[in-house]
Order: structure tokens, then sequence, then C-alpha cells
């Protein structure tokens, strides 16, 4: 119940912030509808709208570790946390918290992306709601670097490591933008070292339909998820403590 | 009884010695200030007594029960207002204090009516709609002792309460807190002299982690001599009281 509170509030804090829904909502439309028209006007096959779209998703997704992180971090360098430490609050209840209200965020985020995909041509079929679906562990993945972020880094750091760092992670080491095998060697098994190309691949194969092949993906980006979060927890516990 | 009472708390950061075997007794419903220089050690004393950091050595016991073993109990009775305003700046101050509220499991019902309560008392009633971030410093800090009021503590800490307030919102800030007197215990840090000499029961002045003294401010001015708290505090931090 004091999760449902704390996550009540946390999401009105983000949607309240006219920037958070420009950045969360607003960029994968951008990007998505710059990529069609540069695929619209070029021979090759680059940006198959069937191929970018569950990646954007999963790149809109970057931002959503941001903002996670920027509330956890502002809370703490307002002292906002440090009231909230003297209530009966839990640790967990904490961590749900701040975690929960990032679902809604993210899933909207993939609805109007494939809204819009629609409308640049992206079939619609069943696959897509099961797309939407698996996005929400994926987002988990996310949420809890921003969680981890937030818990460790001071709220300018967090605009370095995930609102520059981290967006550049995803967006090179992933796969979104272009075929990791065509580059190979050490980058490639970097990228399939890190959860993001799994989670565009994931993405990718349910859109497909593929679902045979998504368990090595799914269960590297669950894996990462459960660790990120054991890691974040403690980490928060530890600044609580450290007060 | 007493709501506070310290037998030789120890507490250090490193090196650092930031309290050193203080013992102290707090009487309930008093109005308690600690006041000395940055480092001194009062903000650390606070934040064993809130549960905020652990002890390394001594006994401390807050309305009774213990800090190590009864965190729970003490969470329910005591509540605290940080030095920075700590409000959730784009919610507005009706939504803060239910937040609050909310978070120390009081119902819909109870909270409206603790709300309501808490914005005439602290004269909110003009800004209850506005978000918390677009406030005055001085409604700010209402706000913020009206968030740690809601949970109707019986041990509040006021941390720098007034810091950075022009005079009149200060003054206003006091009013507030001094029909609060007696009805809960408070523990106030300050570092403005006329502050605490105007609001307290008993003043202790610490430095470098020890408590020099602990009376009320007429004993304070008659051990040094002095006609202020101020002048009263120089002195004996520079050891000039025997």
């Amino acid at each position: 119940m004091k999760s449902l509170i704390l996550a009540k509030r946390s999401l009105l804090e983000f949607i309240r912030e006219p920037i958070n829904l420009i950045f969360s909502l607003g960029f994968p439309l951008v990007l998505i509808l710059l990529l069609s028209a540069i695929q619209a006007n070029i021979p090759v096959s680059l940006f198959e709208i069937s191929n970018l779209t569950p990646g954007i998703t999963v790149f809109g997704l970057s931002f959503i570790s941001l903002f996670s992180a920027t509330i956890i971090s502002k809370d703490r360098s307002t002292s906002f946390l440090t009231r909230l430490y003297t209530t009966p609050i839990k640790p967990y209840e904490f961590i749900f918290g701040y975690t929960l209200p990032f679902i809604p965020v993210a899933v909207m985020q993939a609805i109007i992306t494939y809204l819009v995909a629609f409308v640049l041509g992206l079939c619609f079929n069943i696959n897509v709601f099961y797309a939407i679906l698996f996005i929400i562990p994926v987002s988990l993945l996310f949420i809890s670097i921003g969680l981890l972020c937030g818990s460790l880094l001071s709220d300018k750091a967090v605009g370095g490591i995930c609102g520059a760092l981290l967006t550049n992670l995803t967006a090179w080491l992933s796969g979104v933008w272009f075929d990791l095998e065509l580059v190979g060697g050490a980058f490639l098994t970097i990228s399939k070292a890190l959860p993001f190309y799994h989670a565009v691949e994931l993405e990718r194969l349910v859109l497909k339909g593929s679902f045979e092949n998504i368990l090595t993906h799914l269960i590297i980006v669950l894996a990462y998820t459960i660790v990120i979060f054991i890691a974040a927890t403690l980490v928060f516990i530890r600044q609580m403590k450290k007060q | 009884m007493n709501a506070v009472e310290i037998k030789n708390l120890s507490k250090s950061y490193k090196d650092v010695k930031a309290v050193d075997n203080l013992s102290l007794e707090i009487k309930k419903g008093e109005l308690y200030s600690l006041l000395g220089v940055n480092g001194a050690g009062k903000t650390t004393t606070i934040k064993v007594l809130s549960l905020l950091t652990d002890k390394d050595e001594g006994e401390v016991k807050v309305l009774g029960f213990n800090t190590e073993k009864d965190t729970e109990e003490i969470k329910k009775l005591i509540s605290l207002s940080p030095q920075e305003t700590a409000v959730a700046p784009m919610l507005t101050v009706k939504e803060n204090l239910e937040f609050i509220s909310g978070i120390c499991g009081f119902s819909k019902i109870e909270t409206e009516k603790k709300v309501t309560e808490l914005i005439n008392l602290l004269s909110l009633q003009n800004v209850k709609s506005r978000r918390a971030g677009k406030l005055s410093g001085g409604y700010q800090r209402r706000l913020s002792i009206a968030m740690a009021l809601i949970s109707e503590p019986q041990l509040l800490f006021l941390d720098e309460p007034t810091l950075g307030l022009d005079v009149i919102a200060r003054s206003e800030l006091w009013d507030i807190i001094k029909a609060l007197k007696g009805k809960i215990t408070i523990i106030l840090t300050t570092h403005y002299m006329e502050e605490a000499e105007e609001l307290s029961d008993r003043i202790g002045i610490m430095k470098e982690g020890k408590l020099l003294i602990s009376a009320t401010p007429d004993e304070i001015k008659a051990k040094t001599d002095e006609a202020t708290i101020e002048k009263a505090f120089i002195k004996i931090i520079k050891g000039e009281v025997k």
C-alpha cells in the first residue's frame, strides 16, 4: 500500500514535468519518423519499419532509466528521502514505489510508437500485443538501471551516466540502427555480453512471432534485471544507513 | 518522564569523532535547542536520535524505546523536518500533506481531517492548491513543518527551520513553533542565537562532539555573565567560562 502511495507521487512528479513527456513519448516518435523518411529515400533496406519499431521501443526505454534515476537522486539531494527514512516505510516499499510508476509509462511509450508505425506501414497483427506485453520485463531492466544509478550518483552525475552513456550504449550496442553481425569481432562479443542486444532481439522475434527463439534472449534480459535490481536494493539500503 | 535519554553516546566518521561521550536528558514537552559551530555534532546527534544513523557506543532511548531494538515503535512516534525543505516540488501543498499522511498509514477520512487542520494551523489556506516547488521559502518551510506534524509525532526534530528566511517569515514561523510548545517535545538545531533564546526551554551547546553546557537560557546567561545567548555562546565556545 505504501509502495502504491509512493508510486503515485513519483508518477505525478514525472508527468507534471513537460520535458519528461516530450522526451519519453515524443523522442521515439521523432526517431521513427526520421528514420522512416531516410528509408524512403535510400535504395537499400536499412530501416525497415518491422525491424525498426521494436528496436525503437527498446531504445526509448533508456529515457525511462534517466527519469527513474533522476527522481531518486533528486529525492536524495533535497533530503526528501531523509524525511521518508524516518517514517515507517520499508526498503522494499521504496524500491517498488520508484519502479511501479514507470511500467505504465514504458507501455504507453511502446503503444504510441506502434500506433505511429502503423501509420508508416507496419502491418497490424496479434504479435504487436505480445511485443507490447514483452516490453514490461524489458522495461524492468531499464528501470533497475535507473534505480541503481539514482541510488549511487548525484543528480548531476545521473544526467551524464544515464542521459549520455546509457543512451549511447543502448544505441550502439543493441543493434537498433544497424546489423551487429556486419561489424562482428569484439564489438559483437561485447554487445552480446550486455543485455541491450538481447532486449532488441527479443522484441523483434516476438513481433515476428518467432516465440520458439526468444528464450535465450529473455533469460539474459531477466538475469540482468534480477542482478541489477538486487544491486540497486543493496545500494539503496546502504545509502539509507549511510545517512 | 524523559523523551530522550542519552548515556555516553559516541559516533565517529572514519577518523573524525562527530559525537564524543555525550550524555543528555530531554523532558517530555520540552523545546530543547542544540547549538554549536559547524561540525560540533548537532546533526549527528539528531541523526542518531531519528534513527538515520547507527551509534558506535552508548545507550540511547527515545520516548522510552531503545534505538537499537525498537526502531519500528520509535518511527511511529517521531518526525523530522530536515534542513532542506524536503518537499515534493511538483505536488501541491495539499497533495504533499496527503502523501505523507498516506505513508504514515492514515485512512482517507483521517487524512482529510488532518490535512485541513494542518493547513489552518500553518496558515497555508491561500497556497494549498499551489505546487510546492513554486512556493516562497517561508511557505516551503511551513509546509515542511506541516508534513512533519501530520503523523502527530510525540518528538519533532527541527533542523535549522528558519534557515534563509526573511525577518517576517522567521517571526511567523517562530509563532507556529511557540504554539507547538508544551504539546510535543521539540529538538531544534539552529545557528541563530536569538532564535534559540526566544524559543527554547533549555539549550545545549556543543563543540567538537562534546556537550559543553546544558541549561536554560537564563542560567547560561547568568553563568557567563552575559546579556545575550549570542555573547554567552561565544564565551563558552572560546573556553572563557570556567
